[in-house]
């Protein structure tokens, strides 16, 4: 269905992995998206700009990989309006109760070979793992 | 404000990484999490190359960053310090893990995403706040005394 694109995979995570280790050498943060978002709900607010930095600088990403002669990304989302309402739902709540997502846990905590960060990876990845494959074959 | 300015180049950075490994899309996303499919030929291994990617970079770049006594631009490294594996982090773990199998979406692709055209990916953004309130109002609000970055700010 989708190619196989080891090598734009291998620089773009490169980039993630680069983007997390100039916010810790700099700020000493952890690049954590769900925690980033989620403590603006905190009482954090001396907190606030550089996270709305970092949001803006995310949304800002694409562009500039458009800057750089690269054609608009494809964005392709097959689930429902109703299924996007209960992912984003899910993965909101489920992120804060875990403190992490997939960059949180699954990039900054394994880096710090974090024994929360392996549970919490693993649990995520093998629950979406079943998830799409119940999905699928419901969908035949 | 240079903290800001580093948080603006770094979430840049980051989303334009997401962007050129493609995982801002949910197809590609869900292409990898169908490992089901492997034994038919229909997997595709990208996201397992840009997780390695970014975990080698990140081994070896906070093993040098974190020799240093704080950061270059703040007085503290803001690194989680607790080891426990309680029910909050599996059960939670296991609510996010059902939300992006339905949808292919975490947070950051999901935010890097936002502006390019699909009204689907608003939703989302929009679905995922009020869970992530719902998380503040059920189990936050007791412990106003720490914020949420001061206690464990992962991602």
């Amino acid at each position: 269905m989708h190619d196989f694109t080891p090598i734009s995979a291998s620089i773009g995570g490169f980039m993630i992995g680069a983007a997390a280790v100039t916010l810790m050498a700099f700020n000493g943060r952890i690049a954590g998206i769900a925690g980033i978002i989620g403590g603006v709900f905190g009482s954090a607010g001396r907190d606030r700009g550089w996270r709305m930095a970092f949001v803006l600088g995310l949304i800002a990403g694409p562009y500039v990989t458009m800057l750089a002669g690269k054609s608009m990304p494809e964005v392709d989302i097959a689930a429902s309006f109703p299924t996007v309402v209960a992912g984003g739902l899910l993965v909101g709540f489920g992120t804060r109760l875990c403190n992490g997502c997939t960059s949180g846990h699954g990039v900054c905590g394994l880096a710090r070979f974090s024994p929360r960060s392996a549970a919490a990876t693993i649990v995520f990845m093998v629950t979406a793992a079943v998830v799409v494959s119940v999905v699928r074959l419901g969908a035949g | 404000m240079a903290q800001i300015v580093v948080a603006l180049f770094a979430g840049t950075i980051f989303g334009a990484g997401l962007t050129v490994s493609q995982m801002i899309n949910p197809a590609k996303v869900l292409a990898f999490l169908d490992v089901a499919a492997a034994p038919g030929g229909g997997w595709d291994p990208s996201l397992a190359f840009v997780m390695a990617a970014a975990l080698v970079t990140a081994i070896a770049g906070y093993r040098l960053v974190l020799r240093r006594a704080h950061p270059i631009l703040a007085p503290t490294f803001n690194l989680p310090t607790r080891r426990d594996i309680d029910w909050r982090l599996l059960v939670g773990a296991t609510v996010f893990g059902f939300g992006w199998g339905l949808v292919g979406y975490c947070p950051g692709p999901a935010l890097a995403a936002l502006t390019l055209g699909s009204g689907k990916t608003i939703v989302f953004i929009a679905a995922m706040l009020i869970g992530m309130a719902i998380y503040h109002v059920l189990f936050d609000r007791r412990n106003t005394g720490m914020s949420a970055g001061d206690r464990s700010d992962k991602g």
